[in-house]
C-alpha cells in the first residue's frame, strides 16, 4: 500500500524549484511524445521551444501572445491567494472584448482622444460584469465559484457568438462573422515599427507594478492573504470577508476584461469569433506556475505564450496536431502539482498487516 | 506479586528533526499501581506514551514488559499486550452508538455485535460507571463519552490503561467518579498511567510519579509526599516563577452588559443560548466555567461578532448597543479577543509572527492610507516577544512553528498591546505550561487594574478560581449567577457546571456559606 504521509516541514527552497522541476519534466515528457509520434525529438524541441524566438520579430510577437495572458494571470493570482477559485478569466475576456468592441465601433470614424480609453475601460466594465455575476451567485446565494465561474464562459462565449452573427456584425463585411474594422482613434499603437507589439505591453507592465505593489505593500493585499490562508482568522480579525472577495472577483473581471479589449485593439483590430485560443484558461496555469507571484507569473506567463507559438510553429514545420499546446500546456500543470504534493507530502510504501485498519484510526 | 515489573522503558530516545523530544528515558510501572508522569508541555509525554502505545517507534532503547522485551510496532500489538490508552481528545463517531463505535475500533477483537453490547453493559457497570450500549454518542455528555473510551480498554485482557490528561474535561463530581474507578481497577492488578497537568489531582490519586522535563527524566517523587509547589518546582526547574499574587477586585462602572441574549441553533449539534444575562465591570475579571461544548463557541461569537443575530438587542458595550455591529466596529469600540483555538483563529500558521502581530493590531498605527509601515510592524512584533517572553528564533519565524504556550503568550501579548477595554478570552492557559500561565495571568491581572473589562471562558477551575473576580458556570446555553469565588464552594460550581442552577440543597453548612455569597454576591453588582 502506497500511503502519503505529510512532512514536518515544507522545503521553502523547493518551493521555488518546483516550477522548475515541473518545466524541465515537462520537456521530458515531450521529448518521449515526440519520439512516439515518430518526430525526430531534438528537431521537434528546437521547432516548439527555439525557432519561435530565435529574432527580434519571434520575440516581439511572444510578447503580443504573453499580453492577454498576464493581464489574466496577475487577476486571477489575486483570486486564489485569497482562496478564490476563479476559472472565469476567459469568458470575462471574451466579454470585455465584446462591451469593447460595442465601445469601439461609436468611434470607427471619429479621431476623439477619448476614444482609446474609453474602449480599454468598456473592457473592464465588460470582464466586471461578467466577474460580477459569478461574485454575486458565490456571495450571496452561495453557489460555488468554480462552478459559475465555468459556466459564466460558456455565457461569455455564446454571447460573443450571438454578437459576430448579429448586432455587431459588420453590415458591409460580406456577412463574416466579423465586426466592422476599428477606427485609428480605437487601435492601440504599436511601439516598434515593423513589428505587432503594442501599448499593451505598458499596460501589463503597469498591471504588474500596481498588482506586486497591492499584494506586497497594502493593507488590503494583507487582509486578501489572510482570507486565503485562513477564513477563521480573518473573521476573528473583523476583516470583511465578503467585501474582498467581491473585490478580487472584480478586479480580476476588469484585468481580463482589459486583456479581451486590449485583443480586439491591438492584434485583430476588430471582433472574430476566434479572439482567444484559449488566453483566460492558460492563464490559470500561469498564475500556478508563477507561484501566485506577480514576478513569477510574468515569467510563467512567457513560457506558456512560447508554447502557444511553439504549438503553431510545430503545426506548420512537423504537422503535428493542434492538441500538441494544450497536451504541453496540461503536463506542466501536472508535473507542477504533482511536485507540490512531494513537498508537503512524503510517500510511505507500506505492507498491509492484519487489524491495521482499526489501528489506523489513532 | 513478584518483583517483575509491569512496564519498564529503558533508555528510551527520540528525534524529530529539529529536537530531542525523548532522551534516554526511564519508565518504570509496577503492577496495580497509579503512576503519573509529569511535565510540561513539549517534555515529551506525549511522545513516549505514543511510542508505548505503537503509534511512533523509538530511536532507541527498549521497552520491557511484564519482564520480557517486546517490540510494539503499531496499536494492535499494544492492545494484545493489554495496553490500553485513551487519548486527550476522543475518537468516536457521533451518528453511531456505544456498541457500533467500541466494536470499530477493536475489530476482530470485538467479537460478535450482540455478546458485546452484554458485554459493555456489564463491564461498564462493574467498574462503576454505567453506560447504556445503545445510545448514540452524540447524546452522550463529555464525561460519558470518555467511560466508551474507557471500556473499550476495559473489554480487553486490559493490564495497562494511559489516560492522558483524562479530567480537564470532567466536572468536579466527575472527576471523582472516574478516580473512584481507577481505583478499584488498580485493586485488581491493573496499572494506570496518569498524564495531567493538575497536581492536586496528582496528590490525591496516584502512588508514584516521573517528572520529564525537555525530554529527560528529572526526577521521580512520592506524590503523597509532596505539594503542588514542590513537584511544580521539579517539572520546571529552578529560575522560572510558578506562582503570582492575585488579588480580587470589585470594579467600577458596567462596561459590557448581555440583557436576555437568546439564540436559536442552527445545526444539530449546536447550542442555543437561553436567556444571558451578565455583565462585565471595568477593572473587573469574569471567570465562566463548563465543559466543552455548552454554549461556550456560542457566547462567544455573539460577544465578538463573528456570528450576528440579526434582530437582537441585547448585546451593550459602554452602553451602546452592538448587537448588529461587525467584529471591526466593535474592535474599535474597545474589544480584543483571544480565542480557543490558536492556530487557524488566532493566528494564521503560515504568517510570520510580524504578520500575525498585524492581524488584529492595524488600528495601532501600523497601515498609513492603505499602505503597511514594515517597520512599525516589525517593532511590534519585537515588542511583544520581548515583553511577554516569547521563545522563538526570530519575528519572521511562522506562528505554526511556535509551541502553544509561546504562540498564546504572542497572542495575548498581541491583544493586550492594544490595550482594550473589553477583552475576551477563551481557554487562556490550555495546553499551556506553567511558566507561561503565570505570566499570562500577571499580564491579564495588570490590564484588569488599568480598568479593563474582562470576560473569561475556561474549563480549568483552578484557574478561574485563582484569577476570577466573580465567577459562574455555563451549562446548556444558560448561564448561572456569577459569585465571588471565595464564598462560592467547589461543590456548587460542579453542580452550576452540570446544569442545576437552582437554590442550593446541600447540607446546612453549604447553606450558610450560600447566603453568605448572596449578600457579597449583592454588594458587588452595586
Amino acid at each position: 500500500m502506497i500511503k502519503l504521509t505529510p512532512r514536518a516541514q515544507a522545503s521553502a527552497k523547493w518551493g521555488y524549484l518546483s516550477p522548475v522541476l515541473a518545466v524541465f519534466l515537462t520537456l521530458i515528457a515531450a521529448t518521449v511524445l515526440f519520439w512516439g509520434l515518430g518526430k525526430d525529438p531534438q528537431l521537434a524541441l528546437y521547432t516548439f521551444f527555439i525557432s519561435p524566438i530565435e529574432n527580434w520579430y519571434g520575440i516581439t510577437e511572444l510578447l503580443v501572445v504573453a499580453i492577454p495572458i498576464l493581464l489574466c494571470a496577475y487577476g486571477l493570482a489575486l483570486c486564489y491567494r485569497a482562496s478564490i477559485w476563479n476559472i472565469g478569466a476567459e469568458g470575462q475576456l471574451l466579454l470585455g472584448a465584446v462591451v469593447a468592441t460595442t465601445m469601439a465601433l461609436k468611434f470607427v470614424d471619429s479621431d476623439s482622444l477619448w476614444a482609446m480609453p474609453l474602449v480599454l475601460l468598456a473592457g473592464m466594465v465588460g470582464g466586471m460584469l461578467c466577474s460580477g455575476i459569478s461574485a454575486f451567485l458565490n456571495l450571496r446565494l452561495n453557489c460555488n465559484e468554480t462552478l459559475v465561474t465555468i459556466m459564466m464562459n460558456y455565457i461569455a462565449l455564446n454571447t460573443l457568438l450571438w454578437a459576430v452573427y448579429g448586432p455587431l456584425k459588420d453590415p458591409s463585411g460580406y456577412n463574416f462573422p466579423e465586426s466592422a474594422l476599428f477606427g485609428d482613434s480605437s487601435l492601440l499603437p504599436i511601439l516598434f515599427e515593423g513589428t505587432r507589439l503594442h501599448f499593451g505591453l505598458l499596460l501589463v507592465i503597469l498591471a504588474l507594478v500596481i498588482v506586486w505593489v497591492f499584494m506586497s505593500k497594502t493593507f488590503l493585499g494583507f487582509q486578501i492573504k489572510v482570507l486565503g490562508l485562513d477564513k477563521p482568522a480573518a473573521r476573528m480579525a473583523g476583516f470583511k470577508e465578503k467585501k474582498l472577495a467581491a473585490m478580487v472577483f472584480l478586479v480580476s473581471g476588469a484585468l481580463a476584461g482589459l486583456a479581451g479589449a486590449v485583443i480586439v485593439t491591438g492584434s485583430t483590430g476588430q471582433l472574430i469569433p476566434a479572439i482567444s485560443p484559449g488566453y483566460g484558461y492558460s492563464a490559470i496555469i500561469v498564475a500556478f506556475l508563477g507561484r501566485l507571484h506577480p514576478v513569477g507569473i510574468t515569467l510563467a506567463g512567457l513560457l506558456i505564450a512560447l508554447i502557444f507559438m511553439g504549438g503553431e510553429m510545430s503545426q506548420m514545420v512537423l504537422q503535428l496536431p493542434r492538441a500538441i499546446t494544450g497536451i504541453l500546456q496540461g503536463l506542466i500543470l501536472f508535473f507542477l502539482l504533482s511536485c507540490d504534493v512531494l513537498i508537503r507530502y512524503r510517500i510511505v510504501f507500506t505492507v498491509k498487516l492484519p487489524g491495521f485498519t482499526a489501528a489506523a484510526k489513532h | 506479586m513478584s518483583n517483575v515489573k509491569r512496564l519498564a522503558m529503558q533508555g528510551i530516545t527520540k528525534e524529530y528533526p529539529g529536537c530531542k523530544a525523548n532522551d534516554q528515558v526511564f519508565l518504570d510501572i509496577e503492577h496495580g499501581e497509579i503512576h503519573a508522569l509529569l511535565g510540561e508541555n513539549g517534555a515529551g509525554k506525549s511522545t513516549l506514551m505514543k511510542m508505548l502505545y505503537g503509534v511512533v517507534k523509538p530511536d532507541a532503547g527498549s521497552i520491557i514488559w511484564n519482564g520480557s522485551p517486546v517490540s510494539i510496532d503499531q496499536p494492535a500489538i499494544a492492545r494484545g499486550l493489554g495496553i490500553g490508552m485513551v487519548f486527550q481528545h476522543f475518537s468516536l463517531f457521533e451518528t453511531l452508538t456505544v456498541t457500533e463505535n467500541i466494536a470499530l475500533v477493536l475489530g476482530d477483537q470485538a467479537g460478535h455485535l450482540k455478546t458485546l453490547a452484554h458485554r459493555i453493559k456489564a463491564t461498564s457497570e462493574r467498574y462503576g460507571m454505567p453506560l447504556d450500549p445503545e445510545r448514540r454518542i452524540s447524546s452522550l455528555s463529555t464525561g460519558e463519552r470518555q467511560r466508551v473510551e474507557i471500556v473499550r480498554c476495559l473489554l480487553l485482557d486490559l493490564q495497562l490503561l494511559i489516560l492522558d490528561e483524562p479530567t480537564s474535561v470532567l466536572t468536579p463530581q466527575e472527576v471523582q467518579d472516574l478516580f473512584k474507578t481507577l481505583k478499584k481497577l488498580t485493586k485488581e492488578g491493573c496499572s494506570v498511567l496518569f498524564i495531567s497537568h493538575k497536581l492536586h489531582e496528582v496528590t490525591e490519586l496516584c502512588d508514584s510519579a516521573t517528572i520529564l522535563r525537555a525530554g529527560k527524566v528529572t526526577g521521580h517523587c512520592i506524590p503523597k509526599n509532596e505539594t503542588s509547589e514542590s513537584i511544580a518546582r521539579m517539572m520546571v526547574g529552578d529560575d522560572i516563577a510558578i506562582s503570582n499574587e492575585c488579588k480580587r477586585a470589585l470594579g467600577g462602572d458596567v462596561f459590557a452588559s448581555i440583557e436576555g441574549l437568546s439564540t436559536q441553533s442552527i445545526g444539530q449539534f449546536d447550542i442555543a443560548l437561553k436567556n444571558i444575562n451578565l455583565q462585565v465591570k471595568q477593572g473587573e475579571i469574569v471567570g465562566i466555567a463548563g465543559i466543552a461544548g455548552n454554549g461556550q463557541e456560542e457566547l462567544l461569537k455573539a460577544l465578538s461578532g463573528e456570528e450576528i443575530h440579526r434582530n437582537s438587542q441585547a448585546i451593550k458595550f459602554a452602553g451602546q448597543f452592538v448587537d448588529q455591529l461587525s467584529p471591526l466596529k466593535r474592535r474599535r469600540l474597545g474589544l480584543a479577543f483571544v480565542p480557543e483555538d490558536r492556530l487557524g483563529r488566532g493566528a494564521v500558521p503560515d504568517l510570520d509572527l510580524c504578520d500575525n502581530a498585524l492581524l488584529t493590531s492595524f488600528d495601532s498605527g501600523l497601515v498609513q492610507n492603505g499602505f503597511l509601515k514594515k517597520s512599525k510592524i516589525v517593532q511590534l512584533a519585537d515588542k511583544i516577544i520581548k515583553q511577554y517572553k516569547v521563545k522563538t528564533p526570530g519575528n519572521h519565524t511562522s506562528a505554526a512553528s511556535l509551541s502553544g504556550g509561546n504562540l498564546q503568550k504572542f497572542i495575548v501579548g498581541r491583544e493586550i498591546d492594544q490595550e482594550p477595554k473589553f477583552l475576551l478570552m477563551s481557554h487562556p492557559t490550555w495546553g499551556v505550561d506553567i511558566g507561561a500561565q503565570v505570566a499570562i495571568h500577571d499580564a491579564i491581572l495588570q490590564l484588569r487594574d488599568r480598568g479593563c473589562a474582562i470576560l473569561i471562558i475556561s474549563e480549568d477551575l483552578d484557574e478561574l478560581y485563582k484569577i476570577s473576580d466573580r465567577l459562574g458556570a455555563i451549562c446548556d446555553g444558560s448561564v448561572s449567577d456569577f459569585l465571588v469565588p471565595e464564598v462560592l464552594p467547589l461543590v456548587k460550581l460542579g453542580q452550576w457546571m452540570a446544569g442545576d442552577f437552582g437554590p442550593s440543597t446541600e447540607p446546612k453548612t453549604a447553606t450558610t456559606a450560600a447566603t453568605k455569597t448572596v449578600e457579597i454576591g449583592a454588594t458587588s453588582h452595586d
